[in-house]
């Protein structure tokens, strides 16, 4: 994202940012999100696996002051979000007034920035509290 | 082998902006204008929103509801005129964020408010032929309506895809395209409004086209006005639909259920296929119905539908569009023009 | 096993320097370290530089490389290390390391950032280098906004109040208005703090340590050339990581590394939280004081809110902590901070700190990288 010039960076993100791709632990089945090359617990390799993008928010806040390229966003809501299968991820809330603990959330596909008004478009999947 | 629908999915942005709020920054008069467009409010997009996202949230729709795998798509076509791109196609995005591909053939349309329905036609063909077992074609938009102008009351967000294949819950009888070149409605490369000719967009323009497209469409398919059940026409406003329906001999009962113009506004290429959209999440088999889009510059394509029993199983699948009607937060006019960035930074 | 001893000890005032470059700043801090030691530049070995990103925020990487060159200290080894803002602790650790080793005799560990230049907007970027940068950067995150999930969590599950966040910036500006090397040496009210704006729900502008510019330095030496001078004893140090990303830690309402170095570094060090006279921890934000007060056992878990509100971190108090005005008064640039503190527990035991913790004989210093990545505890030991 710092890298205004480096397409690659985010294109490299595809599969966990549109369609929330994680890992798993061939051996003992551990899972990721996001995908992970090694599993943290016995650092055999992983595999692809899907996540739906469905969990529950465990802790939150409202963004006020916000980095270079999310301006036009600001204020807006971040969380700690315990997905359904088991790992935790960070992201957006788009309806921010309806955070709280243990609300649960679904997936939604939005805008997280752009390079500049002439770059590329970045996408991925930010959360709704349902 | 019947080929047609064989799922759809609508989506709406939750922000609206209602009549009075615009009018009173520009000193009109809001109950002229409800009355003169039967709009009382539209659909803002958020920030981050887009063609592409809405396209990919009504995508997801329509594939729960035809429940095949994605990988099954044969080709991708988004219809829109506000593609968030000049060059670099909004429909790979979907295509990936979906899991479709990528043996997919896939391009952008734009054909003013008929774009969505020129994706259909393409898939009918592609299906048709053989080439590809299913294709999906989406009509969305963000469109934009110049800060004052009249159009800034109706310009709208949404979208709506369709799964053309076979098994079809509604099943495409045929369809038929009446096209001219007429400068109704037109944005130049680079100018951050449209423009349009006023009182030329309604008769030489918008009834022209809708009203020679169906009349060829019943023609070539032998069936008259008394043979549908309902009737979707595109939707610029909530008079436009209507008139046409008269002059064509539709009784407004059958308009009814596809006007959902007037609390969504204009979502342009999304505009006749949410009517669409509306109208089969309540239709019962064997019902037919008839849908005549229309996209300035100018064309418009007719299809006639007969509605199957398979139906049934696939409505509840996914999110209707009453779903996402439903569920509004009003923002006011400053928010407004932050959001549709009318604000040059 | 032989001892080790900072020997001295120099920091230039922190603060929005605009005259100053990053060059001139750890120039400016090298040069009063070995002053304050009063030994010989020359005599200095080997060089360790923590700085965070000095890439990023002034374009000059090989920044160990260039700082012994500005102190006329070619052609010694000179090292930059980086663990975010643990970059200046981590530094000392390899100082220390370098000395116990047996290679070197004295050995200089400096940290330095420059981070006023760039706008507001971008250094928060910068400083998302320290976070994860495709799930947490990416996504929008910013350091406020990460210990701002973290104070909601302990808020909701310890019922830590806002004014509990606040009041650790009450006390460290009310220490840091006696430091004149302090980028805000100058005292705030309570009532200030929460009116203060909201800049990530619920830390305000108030709860935040600012964006500084600054350097600072110390000489560790071994035990025979540190006996000829000033010295105070590295009794440990030790260093922890944790995964990068706040959504990956085993908890939301504690700093695990900091638990883990500090525990070892008692055991280190043979003493326990009860012999501690003296803190440095790393308020970067409010609630991590109140999390590094738990973190290092001065109070029970969840209780780190009520023990700052009955002032025992005040000096005067039960364990006098950030006694010269902490990041939140003194200021944080970034690599800097683990060796100002340092620096400071070092004043504090050698009797010379601007605000004294009268007999103080044991410190402990706690420097934290990201959200918990990192975290380094160092504990010192005054000169019998």
């Amino acid at each position: 994202m710092p890298h205004r010039s480096a397409v690659a960076t985010e294109w490299r993100l595809k599969k966990g940012r549109y369609a929330m791709t994680g890992s798993e632990c061939k051996a003992c089945r551990e899972l990721y999100f996001p995908a992970r090359l090694l599993c943290r617990k016995c650092r055999n390799e992983t595999i692809e696996r899907g996540f739906s993008g469905n969990g529950k928010i465990v802790t939150y806040t409202t963004i006020s002051s916000p980095p270079a390229g999310f301006e036009e966003y600001a204020p807006y809501g971040v969380a700690l979000i315990k997905l359904d299968e088991g790992p935790i991820v960070a992201g957006q809330i788009v309806n921010e007034e309806e955070m709280g603990m243990g609300k649960r959330v679904a997936p939604v596909f939005r805008r997280l920035n752009q390079d500049g008004e002439a770059g590329v478009i970045h996408y991925g999947t930010k959360f709704e509290v349902v | 082998m019947d080929i047609g629908i064989t799922g759809y999915g609508a989506y709406v942005p939750r922000f609206r902006i209602k009549v009075e709020e615009i009018a009173k920054v520009w000193h009109q008069d809001a109950a002229t204008i409800k009355n003169g467009l039967k709009i009382s409010e539209k659909a803002v997009p958020a920030a981050d929103e887009d063609t592409i996202t809405i396209s990919v949230e009504a995508a997801k729709n329509a594939l729960l509801m035809a429940g095949i795998a994605p990988q099954d798509i044969g080709a991708l076509f988004i219809g829109s005129e506000s593609h968030p791109y000049a060059v670099k196609p909004s429909g790979t995005v979907v295509t990936d964020a979906l899991g479709i591909g990528p043996e997919v053939m896939v391009a952008d349309f734009e054909f003013a408010c008929k774009a969505g329905t020129a994706g259909i036609q393409c898939c009918l063909g592609l299906v048709k032929s053989g080439m590809i077992k299913y294709g999906m074609a989406i009509g969305a938009d963000t469109a934009q309506g110049k800060p004052g102008d009249a159009l800034e009351y109706s310009a709208a967000a949404g979208g709506a895809a369709f799964i053309i294949g076979p098994n079809p819950l509604a099943k495409i009888i045929d369809t038929y395209s009446y096209t001219t070149d007429t400068p109704d409605f037109w944005r130049r490369e680079g100018q951050p409004y449209p423009l349009h000719g006023a009182r030329f967009t309604g008769e030489p323009a918008y009834f022209r086209h809708i009203i020679e497209a169906t009349k060829g469409l019943l023609k070539k398919t032998k069936m008259s006005a008394e043979d549908f059940d309902a009737v979707v026409f595109h939707m610029p406003n909530g008079k436009f639909p209507r008139e046409a329906a008269k002059k064509l001999g539709f009784g407004e009962e059958k308009l009814a259920k596809s006007l959902i113009v007037e609390t969504v506004g204009n979502t342009y290429s999304g505009s006749s296929l949410l009517g669409l959209s509306n109208v089969l999440d309540g239709a019962k088999p064997g019902e037919k119905i008839l849908l005549t889009s229309f996209g300035s510059g100018a064309g418009s394509d007719s299809f006639a539908l007969e509605v199957t029993a398979r139906i049934k199983a696939a409505q509840g699948r996914a999110k209707t569009l009453k779903n996402y009607m439903d569920r509004k937060t009003y923002i006011d006019y400053g928010t407004y023009v932050k959001l549709r960035r009318k604000l040059r930074l | 096993m032989k001892r080790i001893a900072v020997v001295g000890f120099g920091q230039t005032k922190f603060g929005e320097l605009w005259d100053k470059s990053l060059r001139d700043l750890a120039a400016e801090a090298g040069a009063l370290a070995i002053k304050d030691s009063t030994l010989d530049a020359g005599r200095i070995e080997a060089l360790y530089v923590g700085s965070m990103a000095p890439g990023r925020f002034a374009g000059q990487e090989h920044l160990a490389a260039m700082v012994a060159d500005q102190l006329g200290l070619n052609p010694i080894p000179a090292t930059r290390t980086e663990a975010a803002c643990a970059s200046g602790a981590t530094a000392f650790r390899e100082a220390v390391n370098a000395v116990a080793s047996g290679k070197h005799d004295i050995v200089m560990a400096l940290g330095a950032e420059k981070m006023t230049d760039l706008k507001i907007g971008e250094a928060t970027i910068a400083l998302m280098g320290a976070g994860d940068q495709e799930w947490e950067a990416g996504i929008g995150l910013t350091f406020p906004g990460l210990y701002a999930l973290m104070a909601r969590a302990h808020m909701a599950k310890y019922g830590t109040t806002s004014q509990q966040l606040s009041t650790v910036s009450v006390i460290n500006h009310r220490h840091g208005a006696k430091n004149k090397k302090a980028q805000y040496p100058f005292e705030i009210t309570l009532e200030q703090a929460l009116k203060s704006p909201m800049v990530a729900d619920p830390l305000r502008l108030l709860d935040c340590s600012p964006i500084t510019d600054g350097a600072a330095a110390v000489i560790v030496a071994s035990e025979e050339v540190a006996k000829k001078l000033n010295p105070a004893w590295v009794l440990s140090v030790q260093q922890a990581s944790d995964t990068v990303a706040l959504h990956d830690r085993a908890s939301f309402t504690e700093i695990l590394a900091a638990q883990v170095a500090a525990k070892k570094a008692y055991e280190e060090a043979g003493i326990t939280a009860k012999n501690v006279d003296v803190a440095e921890v790393h308020d970067c934000f409010s609630i991590n004081e109140i999390l590094a007060v738990e973190a290092l056992g001065f109070c029970p878990a969840g209780r780190g809110g009520k023990f700052v509100e009955a002032g025992s971190v005040a000096v005067g108090g039960e364990k006098p902590t950030n006694t010269t005005g902490g990041l939140k008064s003194i200021g944080h640039p970034v690599g800097a901070t683990g060796i100002r503190q340092i620096g400071d527990i070092y004043l504090q035991l050698t009797g010379k700190s601007c605000n004294q913790v009268k007999g103080a004989k044991h410190g402990i210093a706690l420097n934290v990288g990201g959200s918990g990545a990192t975290a380094n505890v160092t504990i010192l030991g005054g000169n019998e």
